[in-house]
């Protein structure tokens, strides 16, 4: 088998044991910590014979471990149980919620990554200079702010003060995709902020590194002009440094995502998960936190393959 | 020795918030969860900032949130450093399969989002500032564990570990009085950030509605009970946001400069 496709290969099963283990933490860990589902339910008052009865129905009474296979056995054929607070059907619920927050991720992946990208390199060229020194100070004020703040703020300015945009992203079945689109521009705009300052950073990080090779002197020798260095010379040996740090970024959507939902009001996975936080619906929470884990992992693993893929010392095996 | 003008404006900037929440009994005009007037009051001379959702002076509950706020990532910062450089020294100095365990024990923690783990645990837990404060500090611990280790390791094979071991010293002297002296720049350079990302951690959680509970204020709570004016153009939710932010940002600078400061006396004096 060719070198690389055996690393790639390698990177993917450990990503896949990864998860496992992951979802052994989130089930069985979470089952070792002090605190009663049952009781929980039926409140301090409860008699003993009930709690024996609901533990029962639950399966609550069977060893952790028999619990755990059959969660990851339903889990694996897509049955994630049912919601401990209102009896439903815990896939169903996500289904729609899992599309309407995908698609906020998606937009505003579409719009920061050229953008960080496009911001990084003119720092890059301007290393030092007014252009850098404003690019920073004002990515370094957003990295400050926690996602909720900057939610506010925009919300704030742009829906109240000068009325631009809706103030809530309410979405709803059978909505054409202009209309979605103009619902979701403010929770977009968000995103974009929170994830766009460490990745332009990052990628102004990775490209100076690059500078500082020989061949980019040559280049400068030569008589290239300076963008004409970054683009022909310095970014394609950045390319892997810079992919990593898209997907680092992507993966942390998933923390971004969660708050900004709340802020706008967003029926997604993040509002879903937060809610039954709060109402101690383990099923559910398990659920969605292994899913989000998932996606985590899932970039992670993705960004580690492409930058396998992008080194060319490794596509020509010695 | 020259301190730089940013490095300066974030230590008073952080001493002023660190001196207001120690202070806050005595400076806070008003109680705590005293309803002092109405719904959203403007700011006037009886109440400088206003007055919140159900009129208690926003001054006096930005105050009693700074402390809470600043209290419990200050407890949480310090368990981390604890639990984290220990282990971090340890498994650096015992190598071998501890190494490997905690090593690998820390990696599947960083593999799940900090929030998303947090949430999931707390929705066993009871939400108590004990629970909150123990919570973030374990999963930040995990950080402080690979930067202390990765520190440790580079200093367990100098001559003057070498020669400790050789003498028959046991675990704790090579640890306390050997690597620690030596690891101390760097992980206080950390400290900073690691504080910073408490604030914001438990800001976001008790935003969530997750975090510190009312009566008890804080700022992300502060936030929350007053987001719902921001639509009718009452700003109250941006004050305690914007104190998030300046306190991020102030030490944030003092971070900055501990940082440079600790790298380029690099081999010369610590």
């Amino acid at each position: 088998m060719h070198p690389v496709l055996t690393l790639v290969v390698q990177r993917v099963a450990l990503g896949f044991l990864l998860l496992l283990a992951v979802s052994a933490v989130i089930f069985l860990g979470v089952a070792a910590l002090p605190g009663d589902t049952a009781q929980a339910i039926l409140g301090q008052s409860a008699t003993p014979q009930a709690l024996a009865n609901l533990r029962a129905e639950m399966g609550l009474d069977q060893p952790p471990l028999t619990r755990y296979f059959n969660w990851l056995g339903g889990v694996l054929t897509g049955d994630l149980g049912t919601s401990i607070s209102n009896g439903t059907d815990i896939a169903t619920a996500i289904g729609q919620r899992l599309g309407n927050t995908l698609f906020l991720a998606f937009w505003a992946a579409v719009i920061s990554v050229p953008l960080a990208i496009l911001l990084g390199l003119v720092a890059a060229r301007y290393n030092g200079r007014w252009p850098d020194k404003l690019i920073s100070g004002v990515t370094l004020s957003t990295i400050s702010l926690p996602e909720f703040v900057v939610g506010y703020l925009v919300l704030y300015f742009l829906a109240v003060k000068w009325q631009l945009f809706p103030s809530v992203a309410m979405v709803f079945p059978g909505m054409g995709l202009m209309e979605r689109l103009n619902a979701v521009i403010l929770p977009v705009i968000v995103l974009v902020l929170v994830v766009l300052a460490h990745m332009m950073r990052m990628t102004r990080a990775a490209i100076l590194n690059v500078m500082q090779s020989a061949y980019i002197e040559t280049a400068e020798l030569k008589g290239l002009s300076p963008m004409k260095v970054i683009w022909r010379h310095a970014f394609p040996n950045a390319i892997a440094p810079v992919v990593n740090v898209v997907m680092l970024n992507l993966a942390y959507l998933v923390v971004g995502v969660v708050v900004v939902e709340v802020v706008f009001v967003y029926p997604g996975m993040g509002q879903y998960l937060v809610d039954h936080v709060a109402k101690r619906d383990l099923p559910v929470v398990q659920a969605v936190g292994l899913i989000f884990a998932a996606v985590y992992i899932g970039l992670n693993i993705l960004a580690d393959v492409i930058s396998i893929l992008a080194n060319p010392r490794l596509r020509h095996p010695k | 020795m020259r301190i730089p003008l940013s490095a300066l404006v974030g230590m008073v900037f952080t001493g002023a918030f660190f001196l207001a929440a120690i202070l806050a009994p005595l400076i806070a005009p008003y109680g705590m969860a005293e309803i002092v007037g109405g719904v959203w009051d403007p700011a006037s001379g009886a109440h400088l900032l206003g007055t919140d959702a159900i009129g208690r002076d926003l001054l006096t509950r930005m105050i009693y949130g700074g402390q809470t706020t600043i209290f419990v990532a200050s407890a949480a910062t310090i368990l981390s450093f604890t639990l984290g450089s220990v282990l971090g020294f340890s498994a650096a100095v015992a190598g071998g399969w501890v190494d490997q365990g905690l090593s690998r024990l820390v990696d599947l923690v960083m593999a799940i989002p900090a929030l998303i783990l947090a949430l999931v645990i707390l929705s066993v837990l009871p939400v108590t500032l004990t629970v909150l404060i123990l919570v973030m500090g374990l999963l930040d611990a995990t950080r402080v564990f690979r930067l202390a280790r990765a520190v440790a390791v580079d200093i367990t094979v100098m001559d003057y570990v070498e020669a400790a071991r050789l003498r028959g010293e046991g675990w704790g002297w090579i640890i306390f009085r050997e690597i620690l002296p030596n690891a101390l720049s760097p992980l206080v350079a950390e400290l900073g950030l690691r504080f910073i990302f408490a604030v914001l951690f438990i800001s976001t959680l008790s935003f969530l509605g997750l975090g510190v509970q009312p009566p008890l204020a804080d700022w992300g709570g502060i936030v929350k009970e007053n987001a719902s004016g921001l639509v009718y153009g009452i700003p109250a939710a941006l004050i305690p946001a914007f104190a998030i932010a300046a306190l991020a940002i102030s030490v944030n600078l003092v971070a900055d400069w501990v940082l440079s400061r600790t790298t380029s006396l690099k081999g010369g004096r610590g």
